[in-house]
């Protein structure tokens, strides 16, 4: 979009185009709480805006003046809501709005309105907005891996518009450049989830479950690859307990004595869903038990909450409840 | 750290945050002890002036919230009820009569005077007028503009749209239902399909996400399930995936994150300690009855007792600190003080059951008032960030939680060492289902249904 004088930021005042227009202030009151003290611009741009909005004028010079009040304020929402009412009755090129958003954009990535705005116009454009518009958002992620803004709105573009393809691929990149990256395996819970080039997730498992498991091998401590295994499961708790794989990366984490939080949890988890451990796993427990005053519980899922109570001590009353809801041992 | 490689962008920020608030708590470990109950303190006359201030004054860098100030308005004056401190009189009368300049007539409140009506703002607008109390402010209310306004807000799918032709989301769900049922205005029209919509939110990680297929997240997790408990339908969340999934939240700062592997931040100390606070909640009144809410079968009031001090354990503060330890009472579960929980807040004279928070309170007390204070006025995000009304307003509201999450009942008195600090740190009960100071509630109940 071309800049307009409006841009330029000197008083609506002073412009012939604007002579008809009586400025409204606004109805603050005499005594109004949380006032701010507006710059003279502001003060101006809105108070024309109000009259603009009122007489509900959707005219070029509306669209204009929508545009100088967001430079100055990305949250207001009656603005954002009017120049799309603007835009309609216009009929505007709204590839050009997308740059609009775009320099916008660039300052503040974490506005609802503007990615609320972007979903809008994008909605109009169709499936020919697509390409440009995930190569946008990945450009964003670039800068801040994990926007939540930025990830939802991808989301909403695939299953609007598809391009689906490449998603797969892109989650792993970002993985690899950051393994501990959760919104990015979110993103892959999402595509194995419901793309329709792949089989669905009972059908994709196997190889998630690889994914994952090396993910858990090369850092233990991260949180993501344990509750990615466990959704891979959510429907089939049975599966789950029956995966050699999911079990034996635990009790080869808990053998080497370190980072073993999630793997004992995973564990526990196991035995709660009906899990029979052989002797491997109860001799991986044992070795991490090094007090001679208190012999390690028979059972051992109770002896991984006393565990997990002592080595995992900030959530000693989460582990506790756990002991407490433990199926009675049969 | 295990890996061999270079640290990625998830690890060396958080390192960076470990080192900045680890430096902070070795130099109040090394303090001597009058230092350190200092440090420990609520700094209520600060906070309360750069709370007043800011309702009486913005500047000019405020523009930005120019479409947000019933927001401005409620974190003010709940920061200010939660220390139990006044507000005056002219400053509240001003407040009822600018929040009625933010009423649209047909029905919600908008950002500012003059702007559409949005659910989030009217959330906000509704609160500091509960907060505020008395007949005039609960009285300014348009409940049936209110009505009418939420229906026209309310989606096929189940959720509500922020505003006219705004996004959906479960934040959205939230406000709305929240203030429908603070206002006696919730009906099945409202309700209907908001369970199915939330449902879809729950995430493989067992959190809510803000849309279907978002990532598990903090706010939105409270907002899902207030809401679900709010309408009758939290049986059908997956309750332990969700419990386990937010224990999980706190880390060695003691502070929550948002997000899994994202970084602590002070205002996640109510929306992810607040989960606690729903949660306990729901575990006193299961079986019970099924609305947590509603109006009063008020039973007979159980003869009060007195909280039985002499189970618990005086620990010692540094212990507490350096071991990271809970505080773990031996007498959890302890069901022979079971109250009729009728509706929490209404029947004033009850046991007090005692319950273990299944997070760790005082880990989060340390964090607030160590790394979120800001000695000259206000609490922020965390140490190298700015104050800010918002994360005060959270914060507080967080620490509040902690100071009472041993008790079943919001409004019995805490156990000293339930309050990190001097006793004079509590802060005033909130209902954790609005996020209101609690007698503020309990009025506006009673308003709102006699009305």
């Amino acid at each position: 979009m071309e800049s307009s004088e409006e841009d330029r930021g000197e008083p609506l005042s002073r412009m012939a185009e604007w002579r008809d227009v009586t400025p409204l202030p606004q109805d603050d009151g005499p005594n109004p709480v949380v006032p701010i003290a507006y710059k003279e611009e502001f003060r101006e741009t809105m108070d024309y805006f109000r009259a603009i909005y009122k007489a509900d004028e959707r005219s070029p010079r509306a669209l204009r003046l929508t545009q100088r009040a967001i430079h100055l304020n990305h949250g207001n929402y009656t603005v954002w809501h009017f120049r799309r009412l603007v835009l309609e009755a216009l009929n505007t090129d709204l590839d050009e709005e997308l740059d609009f958003i775009q320099r916008i954009a660039s300052s503040n990535s974490k506005n609802y309105q503007l990615w609320h705005h972007r979903r809008w116009v994008i909605e109009r454009l169709g499936s020919n907005a697509r390409a440009k518009e995930l190569h946008l958002i990945k450009n964003i992620l670039s800068l801040d891996a994990k926007n939540y803004h930025a990830w939802s709105h991808r989301q909403w573009v695939l299953q609007a518009l598809g391009g689906w393809e490449d998603e797969l691929d892109y989650c792993q990149q970002l993985l690899e450049q950051d393994i501990f990256n959760n919104s990015a395996w979110n993103q892959k819970y999402f595509v194995v989830t419901r793309s329709p080039f792949l089989g669905g997730l009972t059908a994709m498992r196997a190889s998630e479950v690889r994914y994952s498991v090396e993910a858990v091998v090369a850092n233990p401590n991260n949180e993501c690859p344990w509750r990615y295994l466990r959704g891979l499961y959510k429907d089939d708790i049975e599966s789950l307990v029956n995966n050699r794989e999911i079990s034996s990366v635990c009790s080869k984490v808990i053998n080497t004595k370190n980072n073993y939080i999630f793997a004992l949890k995973m564990l526990l988890d196991l035995l709660c869903y009906g899990f029979q451990p052989c002797q491997e796993f109860r001799d991986a427990v044992v070795a991490l038990w090094t007090s001679d005053t208190h012999p390690l519980d028979p059972d051992l899922a109770t002896a991984i909450c006393d565990i997990l109570e002592h080595v995992d001590s900030l959530r000693a009353s989460y582990w506790i409840w756990r002991k407490n809801k433990l199926p009675v041992a049969a | 750290m295990e890996s061999l490689t270079s640290p990625t962008v998830t690890q060396r920020d958080q390192l960076l945050v470990e080192q900045q608030v680890f430096s902070l708590f070795k130099t109040f470990y090394n303090m001597p002890p009058s230092s350190q109950s200092f440090m420990l303190e609520l700094q209520r006359e600060n906070h309360v002036e750069y709370l007043t201030n800011g309702l009486k004054q913005l500047g000019p860098s405020f523009c930005v919230l120019d479409a947000n100030r019933p927001w401005i308005c409620y974190w003010i004056l709940h920061s200010i009820a939660l220390m139990d401190e006044f507000v005056d009189p002219e400053l509240e009368d001003n407040t009822i009569d600018f929040l009625s300049r933010c009423e649209d007539p047909n029905g919600g409140y908008g950002g500012g005077p003059g702007q559409m009506p949005h659910l989030a703002t009217t959330y906000a607008a509704v609160n500091s007028l509960v907060t505020l109390g008395g007949d005039k402010a609960l009285s300014s209310v348009n409940r049936e503009k209110l009505y009418s306004f939420m229906q026209q807000m309310k989606d096929a799918s189940g959720g509500f749209r922020m505003h006219d032709g705004g996004e959906i989301d479960v934040r959205a769900c939230y406000t709305a239902i929240s203030v429908a049922s603070l206002l006696n205005i919730l009906d099945d029209k409202l309700v209907q399909n908001v369970g199915n919509y939330i449902l879809s939110c729950q995430t493989y990680e067992g959190g809510i996400s803000g849309e279907p297929g978002s990532e598990a997240h903090g706010g939105y997790t409270f907002c899902g399930l207030a809401t679900m408990i709010l309408i009758n339908e939290v049986d059908r969340l997956d309750l332990s995936s969700l419990i386990d999934w937010v224990v999980f939240r706190q880390g060695v700062e003691g502070g929550f994150q948002g997000r899994t592997n994202k970084l602590v931040d002070g205002c996640y100390s109510f929306w992810q300690g607040g989960i606690f606070a729903l949660i306990k909640r729901l575990n006193s009144t299961k079986g019970e009855r099924s609305i947590p809410l509603g109006d009063g079968e008020d039973s007979d009031p159980e003869s009060p007792r007195t909280t039985a001090s002499s189970d618990a354990t005086e620990e010692g503060l540094n212990k507490d600190l350096s071991q990271d330890d809970s505080h773990s009472q031996k007498d959890h579960h302890d069901t022979s003080s079971r109250v009729n929980v009728a509706d929490i807040g209404h029947n004033s004279s009850k046991g007090h059951a005692k319950v273990n928070p299944l997070f760790n309170s005082l880990a989060l007390q340390q964090y607030i008032l160590l790394c979120s204070q800001d000695l000259n006025g206000g609490l922020r995000d965390k140490p190298g960030k700015s104050r800010d009304h918002y994360h005060t307003c959270y914060c507080l509201s967080g620490l509040s939680v902690c100071q009472r999450s041993w008790l079943e009942d919001e409004d019995a008195p805490p156990l000293p060492h339930a309050v990190l600090g001097p006793y004079s740190n509590l802060l005033e009960p909130i209902h954790p289902l609005y996020n209101v100071v609690l007698d503020r509630y309990q009025e506006a109940h009673e308003f709102y249904t006699s009305s």
